[in-house]
């Protein structure tokens, strides 16, 4: 008789584990390094949901929504987490995500409502220099002046793409001009951001194309407050970067529960010290001691998704012809 | 001639090349079949084409152009180091591209070593920085190809020219000009193909979309647009181009071999007067110093983040040694039959060999993905999948380092090994490898260098738990953690050489290199 109810509970056991159910995250590969916010999440997120959380890292935004498409409605990802605005017309386009039912008040410097996707974290695309430079006040100024940029291909890289409709936003039929005045100042254009980064910290370049917020990388992971971001007056332009639960997912109900977990403090508070950027929801603490001295843009520029979706290949256009002159 | 009786089967090798055959056309047929009707190529793409050629046939010229008096400088020379030189020398060629233009940058740079000295800035980017690069990166494999060319005139025509008072001039007809016409057109060949497929540095060092290549078109295609059949399309013309440059170098590339030899070690009468001495020494010093300054800025800036690493990147360091060691047998699986076969007169295998290196790695990755996601999740594959495209991506190169040897081998002891009933596995196992040893540890040497440094496809197909150490290396910087990414790159260059040194040394009888 022991030995039947052992069985039974060995049995028992196997079955719930079995049974254990498992949510497939896909993400961009800096969201799962060692470094990034991904190991936190899954520990806290398995901690509440009985779960197996999965997240499976591909290239950058774009990869991902390039791989989504490849798979179609058989890919196995629950949760696509990581696009940003210049990507979610042409994901929605795409029929294969599900409607959301998270509604927060979100802590954005402009309002988002989206009924496919959640933003979960944003930041300001901004020009970082070293801090004893005095850094120039709108793209007229930096097209002016001797300074060196690197940035990046929109072709290949997000924050690239995000420069290009940060200036088409700014100045929509004016845009050419304002390329070919800083055509003489862009040293070089890299496949990515991280080569960019490197480019200006091995001191290539007067500034880089990155966020106001990698100053705090430095200020906080280095104890160096050496870096600075600069304000344009134009406004700078806004990433938000968002997750949307696929249609096709067969774990539908454990994905609402992550999608709303994502806008919860113990998902927000790790956002700014691991993936450098602003949480979408601010948590109850505050942001991280930094974050105060962080430059603050006085306009936040973003266009909606479909707004970038139709600018998108024009601008494209008009920034090869500046820069191949 | 195909129905000679040979020493050798080709049918292995015919087997092997096939497989590599199936594999890059199959995922490109992969890639087209998932197409929807696109755009098709435009403007843009065709200058992308154009400049790819250009930039591709420059820095092949220039990186063959300059191997070859280095090479004959290091073949006429012995001095103390010129070993560990030559290994050396393999390095930039095993780095993994981002690492390298950095290193290179630390020197040429606009706040580089070279700018600092001279107290301006020097203006690396464009056309010249992009074969700059490409130079830096190839130069030390179109040497070692010539330095074997070198290697394969036995000791004894040395010998016989010093003997008949023969001096560099007539040794350079007589000698060196026949075996150059052997082995330049395939060095030629091989570089073009690898600067067809480059990217990220063209694109770094080009200074702008002005340098825009066929991979990137192909990046564009793929991920701006979703245009799979463009990305197809791009690709087909990468190997249509890398295809037509190696039957122009296999109709080229001709003359008859220098016969048998007894395999003692090269003495070198000539080149001893003061101009030659002189000559040499510069061009053994300027490639050094051009090759082996980014590695010391490399090493330099490595150093203080060695200590900074952590642990996951020592585990990213095991998978990228195994994933190397895996890809190495692969290779050798399949280039000692290809090479084999096509010393016995099949020649258009090494075509097949150079499909590999021709088709662009994103197109193959996606093929790949297509038909594996089907059937099971490709990630429980990424290794695996990384270490098969890694095998055939080396394949060229092994070719090239294999063929030549392969062939000299038949040429000079078929015959005999038949009189005495000796063909087949005996053959293969009594003389072929045997004789091939030096050859096969540089091949698998590079193999597994070039593995180590590969990012390829495991970007494609990366598991959050298993990465290997260059992805590692990439999400490194992606984090800002630039100070460890430097200290991960060179654990990554020291693993690399150690591997390549490894095995070179493991293939080497004598004291010759």
């Amino acid at each position: 008789m022991k030995y039947l109810a052992f069985a039974a509970s060995v049995f028992g056991a196997t079955a719930a584990f079995a049974e254990t159910p498992e949510l497939t995250v896909y993400t961009y590969d800096s969201f799962v390094s060692d470094w990034g916010p991904g190991p936190v999440v899954e520990a806290a997120f398995e901690e509440v949901c009985g779960c197996d959380l999965k997240f499976v890292g591909a290239g950058d935004g774009a990869a991902l929504l390039a791989r989504l498409r490849l798979e179609g409605a058989r890919s196995d990802a629950d949760v696509v987490l990581g696009l940003d605005t210049n990507l979610t017309a042409a994901a929605a386009e795409t029929g294969l995500f599900a409607p959301h039912a998270v509604s927060v008040e979100y802590d954005l410097p402009v309002a988002f409502e989206d009924p496919l996707f959640v933003p979960f974290d944003w930041g300001y695309f901004a020009f970082v220099h070293n801090a004893d430079l005095q850094g120039p006040t709108d793209f007229k100024a930096l097209g002016a002046s001797d300074l060196k940029i690197v940035i990046q291909d929109p072709r290949s890289s997000t924050p690239g793409l995000g420069l290009l409709m940060w200036v088409k936003e700014a100045y929509g039929a004016d845009a050419p001009a304002i390329w070919d005045g800083l055509a003489d100042n862009i040293v070089t254009v890299t496949k990515g951001w991280s080569e960019a980064y490197g480019l200006f910290l091995e001191g290539e370049a007067d500034m880089v194309l990155s966020y106001t917020t990698s100053p705090a990388y430095h200020l906080i992971a280095e104890e160096d407050a050496s870096k600075a971001a600069a304000v344009f007056d134009e406004g700078n332009y806004m990433q938000v970067e968002v997750a949307g639960k696929l249609a096709a997912s067969d774990q539908s109900e454990l994905a609402d529960q992550f999608l709303a977990f994502m806008v919860s403090d113990a998902f927000q508070s790790v956002i700014p010290t691991t993936n450098w950027m602003y949480p979408a929801v601010t948590p109850e603490a505050g942001l991280p001691d930094g974050f105060d001295t962080l430059a603050q843009p006085g306009t936040s520029l973003l266009m909606s998704s479909q707004a970038a979706a139709d600018a998108r290949d024009e601008a494209l256009a008009e920034w090869l012809t500046a820069l191949s002159q | 001639m195909a129905h000679r009786a040979q020493p050798v089967s080709a049918k292995p090798g015919i087997g092997a090349a096939l497989c590599v055959a199936v594999l890059i056309l199959g995922s490109l047929l992969a890639v087209v079949l998932r197409a929807e009707a696109g755009r098709g190529l435009g403007p843009a793409d065709w200058q992308a084409v154009q400049f790819t050629v250009v930039q591709a046939l420059l820095s092949a010229g220039l990186s063959v152009g300059l191997a070859v008096p280095v090479a004959r400088a290091l073949a006429r020379r012995r001095f103390r180091g010129r070993r560990m030189l030559i290994t050396l020398l393999g390095a930039p060629f095993i780095l993994p591209v981002i690492v390298a233009v950095l290193g290179l940058l630390e020197v040429f740079g606009r706040s580089g070593w070279i700018s600092q000295l001279l107290g301006a800035p020097v203006q690396i980017y464009g056309l010249h920085g992009v074969v700059l690069a490409h130079v830096f990166f190839n130069l030390p494999l179109a040497t070692r190809l010539i330095l074997q060319g070198w290697q394969e005139i036995p000791a004894e025509r040395f010998r016989l020219a010093a003997q008949l008072g023969a001096g560099p001039r007539e040794i350079r007809t007589l000698l060196e000009y026949p075996m150059l016409r052997r082995a330049v057109p395939g060095a030629l060949a091989v570089v073009f193909a690898i600067c067809l497929t480059s990217f990220a540095v063209a694109l770094t060092l080009g200074g702008g979309p002005r340098a825009t290549t066929i991979e990137l078109a192909i990046y564009q295609a793929f991920r701006f647009d979703f245009d799979l059949g463009r990305a197809a399309l791009l690709s087909c013309i990468q190997i249509g181009l890398t295809v037509g440059a190696a039957l122009v170098a296999l109709r080229v590339s001709s003359g008859d071999g220098f016969g048998a030899g007894l395999d003692r070690p090269v003495q070198r009468w000539d080149g001893q007067g003061l101009g030659l001495r002189v000559l040499d020494g510069g061009m053994i010093g300027l490639a050094t110093a051009f090759l082996v300054l980014p590695l010391i800025a490399i090493v330099l800036s490595g150093v203080p983040g060695l200590a900074r690493l952590p642990g996951s990147v020592w585990n990213a360091a095991l998978w990228s040694v195994m994933v190397a060691l895996a890809s190495t047998a692969i290779l050798l699986l399949l280039a000692v039959p290809i090479a084999a076969a096509i010393a016995v007169g099949r020649q258009r295998l090494e075509l097949a060999g150079l499909l590999g290196l021709a088709a662009s790695p994103l197109v193959i990755g996606t093929g790949l993905f297509l038909m594996i996601h089907p059937i099971a999740d490709p990630f429980a594959f990424a290794l695996p999948v990384t270490a098969v495209v890694n095998a055939v991506m080396a394949l060229p190169f092994a070719l090239r380092i294999l063929v030549p040897r392969a062939r000299q081998v038949v040429a000079e002891f078929g015959r005999l090994g038949m009189m005495l009933d000796m063909s087949g596995w005996p053959f293969v196992r009594f003389v072929l490898l045997p004789r091939m040893r030096a050859q096969i540890g540089f091949a698998a040497g590079l193999a597994a260098a070039l593995s180590m440094g590969d990012l390829g496809v495991i970007a494609l197909f990366a598991d959050p738990e298993v990465a290997t150490l260059p992805l590692q290396i990439y999400r490194l910087m992606g984090a800002y953690r630039m100070e460890a990414a430097a200290g991960g790159s060179l654990l990554l260059l020291v693993l690399s050489m150690s591997l390549f040194w490894i095995f070179d040394r493991g293939g080497r009888w004598h004291a010759e290199t």
